[in-house]
């Protein structure tokens, strides 16, 4: 489950939604609906029952049937695309803006910022069909693009762009391409070179009475998804509402579709499953109200518990009868829905490492060091270089997309974080005594991922005196507290003379315990102290804590 | 030193007195160092309300240690003047005596002595008068008799550049009778001690009072960190509830456990670079259960179990894409296929709290990683009644009474709800906690029998941590840059007690 501050797409686009609107949008909607002020009042009227939600329906033209043709050297780039019509539409300013503002939406949400899909809308009065979606050459295509006086070419336009705040995102989904997405119609006009921009002959304004619809993309199922959100949402300003005008799409093996596809299908869902499922105790018939309220027609048929439910193009998020379910219970209203305890009999365990963390993390506040909670992901410099440590004898994770140094890597020692814990409290009274149990990541190739956590025990002593004894006599006590005697026998430990570049010379001593080398325990080096900002002498301890489990 | 013989005869002094005296005055009077006397006073003072003192700063005038010699054996001039006879005196044996220099050139502008130059022997000295007021040792002399302000204030400005006197500030007390003025303190005990309790004197003597409303010494000791207490906190209620504990100890996960296994598609805007961390080393998942694989893979391409699926072209190389969990959702989907994959199935409860990684815009209240919290029920015929009642369960451990549900979208489960309480502080809802039932296309495909539901919900450990404390900054409270100070100073974690007004972070 995501905590709430996970992003989902819908927080963004509801910003600028009224609140009040918001609200109840929020309790009915889907995601779609959600994108215009058009769906979202459509939707609440049908809640409300002041209207039935409407039939959508794709018709043939009088005249001859607008066509897109795909050549075959898209393919590499953008295969797929699909066309439509809305005949004889009537815009106001409002409509027309919210028509832009819709495309604006469906870009940055669904298309997945154009990648996936990108549409194109242009004025059929100033074009004629049929026409060819193919890929050329960037210096091959040229055209007046939208909302500029001259011709560019393709290759001059990138450069353009570059510095264009809104277009520059696009660019690099075609641009080390050696061919670039081009639709042309009939005499060579350009309608379009998508994801990234249409050509300004065929703009359109709110005179427009007739629009060609185009959506381009990689993804067929989005492409046709948001060709149907376009023209079911804008049908209704058509001289025959809700009606569509078909184009056809002849793909390069030759084959011939027809879109917009408007399909309707049929779903059957038992009225006891929803109950079920829900958790409560509503007739068939009201469940069947229920779902139509929520733009789902529905009807009991067969035994009278079956109900069928029709599914309209503008609910292309219902995939799956739990989908249905949820509409019901939206539809319910969450908040009327009794709670009950679920009898499910279960005895509780603790996860064993966290058990033991949680003990030993109490007796370590109780030897009277502070507990730190430092961070996990960190830079390279923190484990390696200011450790003395070349990076690949760390066998540390590398992070690939890190936005800043801080998160290049996964710790695989407590020991930088709470050093610089320490350095970030240099004004609190001496001595400094912090702990920190937690995780540290390192490669293991045997792992299914190629690595694993371990977790670690990490103590720090900060004082005008290194104070090795202190920390030497914590280690005592954490073996104490395991139940591990000192002395060489099978079961116990010991610390042998050793040596590390993090560690003053000499001043460095190597943890044995039940037979493994468990940590180290030390003085710091002076250089790694200074690397940490630090003035004092420092002593430290880190163990892996697994083999006492 | 409080019942030495100077704080005896301050309080005797004090009896006496009428109104009060002067600490500098009574040094003087008995001729000991204005410290001793200062000493009295304060260790008077700590007995309680026995004497009152008020400090005060007065300016005096001192002889420098020059002046005192002057005020001794008289001016430079004067001594010049005085060593010169009648029969006069060469320049050059003037010139060797101690006062010589200075006196000369002074008795010369005060006409009080003149030199002869023709004189056979070289330049030679006499007097012009018979005898002089020598008005530098007499003044000083005022001063020295504490009699300063007979001098005009050039006159004394004169001497402070001869460097004769000096001005200094004095701190004396002014000392008067408290509300239980006493004369009779010294007999007081501080302290009980063993040899009080084994003469039995302790049964005679008088013992000073303590004073209540000093702070006491804290003592030397080792904390919890705050966040971490709560965390104990919310273990302790899970365990209560009887759910058991997920394994979470593996930061890097792959996109398949992360995403994949979740039903989340893979043109998911949370797969993008931009939200969540991928590795570059190791970069790729090597294993993964291809048996299960497959069935994901058909789920999101094709659908099945009931479902249309996503239908686009599932990609294996993008779910061996190594990640930081972005949530602990993964751990969840391990588990439930680990319970998928026993026969019969039995019902479960599982929880975890652990680390998860964002690739996020940071800010004062989200940083890179944080905990998170999450809560699974899987059993024949859960419903949303259920999640809910499990749910009013657990949000009243935590004193939280008053719940409202808000449907939301989540990739993975359906339905799903928001989960909102009302924040008495506020005085509004607040969001604390997203839940939902897990998608069949998520359960089944796992092997999970078809009539299992999974309820499952989550919420972040830091924000409920964050509200307790009443930390606004979250750089204060995880990471290195902690407050340290805050760690000492905070309370138990009792998240069902009712709370205090929230400290503000003014301690730092």
């Amino acid at each position: 489950m995501p905590p709430p501050l996970f992003h989902i797409e819908r927080d963004k686009l509801t910003k600028n939604l009224m609140n009040y609107v918001l609200n109840l949008a929020w309790n009915l909607m889907k995601l779609y609906d959600l994108l215009c002020l058009e769906g979202l009042v459509r939707g609440l009227q049908v809640f409300k029952e002041r209207i039935k939600a409407p039939m959508y329906k794709r018709v043939m033209p009088n005249g001859e049937i607008q066509k897109l043709i795909i050549t075959e050297e898209t393919a590499k780039i953008r295969p797929y695309a699909v066309a439509a019509v809305l005949r004889n539409i009537k815009f106001t300013k409002d409509r027309y803006d919210s028509f832009i503002e819709l495309q604006e939406k469906l870009h940055q949400n669904i298309c997945r910022k154009r990648a996936l899909v990108a549409i194109g809308t242009h004025d059929l009065d100033a074009l004629s069909g049929p026409f060819t979606y193919t890929a050329k050459k960037p210096s091959d295509i040229k055209f007046k693009p939208l909302n500029k006086t001259k011709e560019y070419t393709a290759c001059e336009l990138m450069n353009i762009y570059k510095t264009d705040n809104h277009l520059k995102h696009y660019l690099h989904i075609i641009e080390n391409k050696p061919l670039y997405p081009v639709i042309y119609d009939s005499n060579g006009v350009v309608l379009s070179m998508p994801p990234v921009i249409n050509g300004n002959h065929s703009k359109i304004t709110v005179n427009t009475r007739n629009i060609f619809i185009e959506c381009t993309g990689t993804d067929f199922t989005k492409a046709k998804i948001v060709l149907d959100i376009i023209v079911t949402t804008f049908s209704e300003y058509c001289e025959n509402q809700f009606t569509v005008e078909a184009a056809e799409v002849v793909f390069p093996n030759g084959k011939l579709h027809t879109f917009p596809e408007l399909a309707y299908r049929k779903e059957m869902v038992r009225a006891d499953l929803i109950n079920k499922k829900v958790g409560i105790r509503e007739t068939p018939e009201n469940l069947a109200k229920l779902l139509t309220r929520m733009c789902l027609k529905s009807e009991v048929i067969g035994d009278g518990n079956q109900i069928e439910i029709e599914i309209p193009p503008t609910r292309a998020d219902i995939i799956h009868a739990c989908d249905i379910i949820e509409d019901a219970a939206i539809a319910y209203g969450y908040n009327n829905i009794q709670m009950t305890l679920p009898k499910t009999y279960t005895i509780a365990n603790q996860f064993p490492l966290n058990k033991l963390t949680e003990l030993l993390r109490h007796d370590m506040a109780a030897a009277g060091f502070t507990e730190a909670l430092t961070f996990a992901l960190c830079s390279q410099e923190d484990i390696a270089d200011k450790l003395g440590l070349h990076i690949s004898a760390t066998k540390a994770v590398l992070i690939s997309n890190p936005k800043t140094a801080e998160f290049q890597v996964a710790r695989t020692t407590l020991l930088p974080g709470l050093l610089k814990t320490i350095a970030a409290n240099r004004k609190m009274p001496l001595p400094l005594k912090l702990f920190e149990i937690s995780d540290i990541v390192i490669q293991d190739s045997s792992r299914d991922v190629g690595a694993r956590n371990y977790r670690h025990l990490c103590a720090v002593y900060y004082n005008k005196n290194p104070g090795f004894e202190i920390i030497h006599g914590l280690l005592d006590r954490i073996m104490q507290l395991l139940d591990v005697p000192p002395g060489e026998k099978k079961g116990g430990y010991v610390i042998r003379a050793s040596e590390g570049p993090a560690f003053f010379p000499g001043r460095c001593a190597e943890i044995f315990a039940r037979g493994q080398s468990i940590g180290k325990l030390g003085v710091l080096h002076p250089d790694v102290i200074t690397k940490f900002e630090l003035t004092m002498p420092c002593s430290c301890v880190e163990i892996n804590i697994e083999p006492f489990l | 030193m409080a019942d030495g013989p100077v704080a005896e005869v301050l309080l005797q002094r004090l009896e006496a007195a009428d109104g009060g005296l002067d600490s500098a005055e009574l040094a003087a009077e008995l001729g000991v160092e204005h410290q001793t006397v200062v000493g009295a006073v304060k260790s008077l003072q700590a007995l309680g309300e026995i004497i009152e003192a008020e400090l005060r700063s007065t300016k005096r005038w001192e002889l420098t240690a020059e002046g005192e010699e002057i005020a001794r054996e008289g001016s430079h001039e004067a001594r010049v003047f005085r060593s010169v006879p009648p029969e006069g005196l060469p320049q050059s044996e003037l010139m060797r005596l101690p006062s010589g220099k200075v006196g000369f050139s002074k008795a010369m502008s005060n006409k009080w002595i003149r030199v002869d130059k023709s004189a056979a022997d070289g330049p030679r000295v006499f007097r012009v008068v018979d005898s002089v007021e020598d008005e530098v040792q007499r003044r000083l002399q005022l001063v020295q008799g504490g009699r300063a302000e007979k001098l005009g204030e050039k006159e004394r400005s004169e001497l402070r550049k001869r460097k004769l006197l000096t001005e200094v500030t004095l701190k004396t007390y002014w000392v008067s009778k408290g509300s239980a003025f006493s004369t009779s303190i010294s007999k007081q005990e501080t302290e009980l001690s063993p040899e009080m309790i084994s003469s039995g004197s302790w049964r005679d003597r008088p013992f000073k009072p303590y004073n209540f409303s000093a702070h006491g010494v804290l003592p030397d000791s080792g904390h919890l960190h705050p966040l971490l207490k709560v965390r104990t906190q919310f273990r302790q209620i899970f365990l209560e509830m009887g759910f058991t504990e997920m394994p979470t100890d593996n930061y890097i996960e792959s996109s398949f456990w992360n995403f994949d296994a979740l039903f989340q598609p893979q043109q998911h805007p949370a797969r993008d670079q931009h939200d969540t961390f991928f590795l570059r080393d190791p970069a790729q998942a090597q294993q993964l259960p291809m048996d299960y694989v497959h069935r994901v893979k058909r789920t999101h391409s094709q659908g099945g179990y009931g479902s249309q699926g996503y239908k686009y072209n599932w990609k294996l190389d993008e779910a061996r894409k190594n990640l930081l969990r972005t949530h602990t959702t993964s751990a969840s989907a391990r588990a439930l296929y680990r319970l998928a994959q026993k026969k019969p199935f039995t019902a479960a409860k599982y929880f975890s709290i652990d680390r998860v990684f964002r690739n996020e815009t940071l800010d004062a209240t989200h940083l890179a990683e944080f905990h998170q919290i999450e809560g699974v029920v899987a059993d024949h015929g859960l419903t949303l009644g259920h999640l809910m009642g499990v749910l009013r369960e657990f949000f009243t451990k935590l004193g939280i009474t008053q719940l409202r549900f808000k449907p939301t979208y989540n990739p993975y489960t359906e339905p799903s709800m928001e989960v909102f309480s009302y924040h008495q502080g506020l005085k509004k809802w607040v969001e604390v906690g997203n839940s939902g039932i897990f998608r069949p296309e998520m359960l089944l495909p796992m092997g999970l029998p078809e009539n299992v539901s999974v309820i499952a919900w989550g919420l972040s450990l830091e924000r409920p941590t964050m509200i307790k404390y009443g930390i606004n900054n979250i750089r204060e409270l995880v990471g290195h840059k902690v407050n340290l100070q805050m760690v000492y100073d905070s309370p138990l974690c009792r998240l069902d007690a009712e709370q205090g007004p929230p400290s503000t972070q003014e301690a730092a």
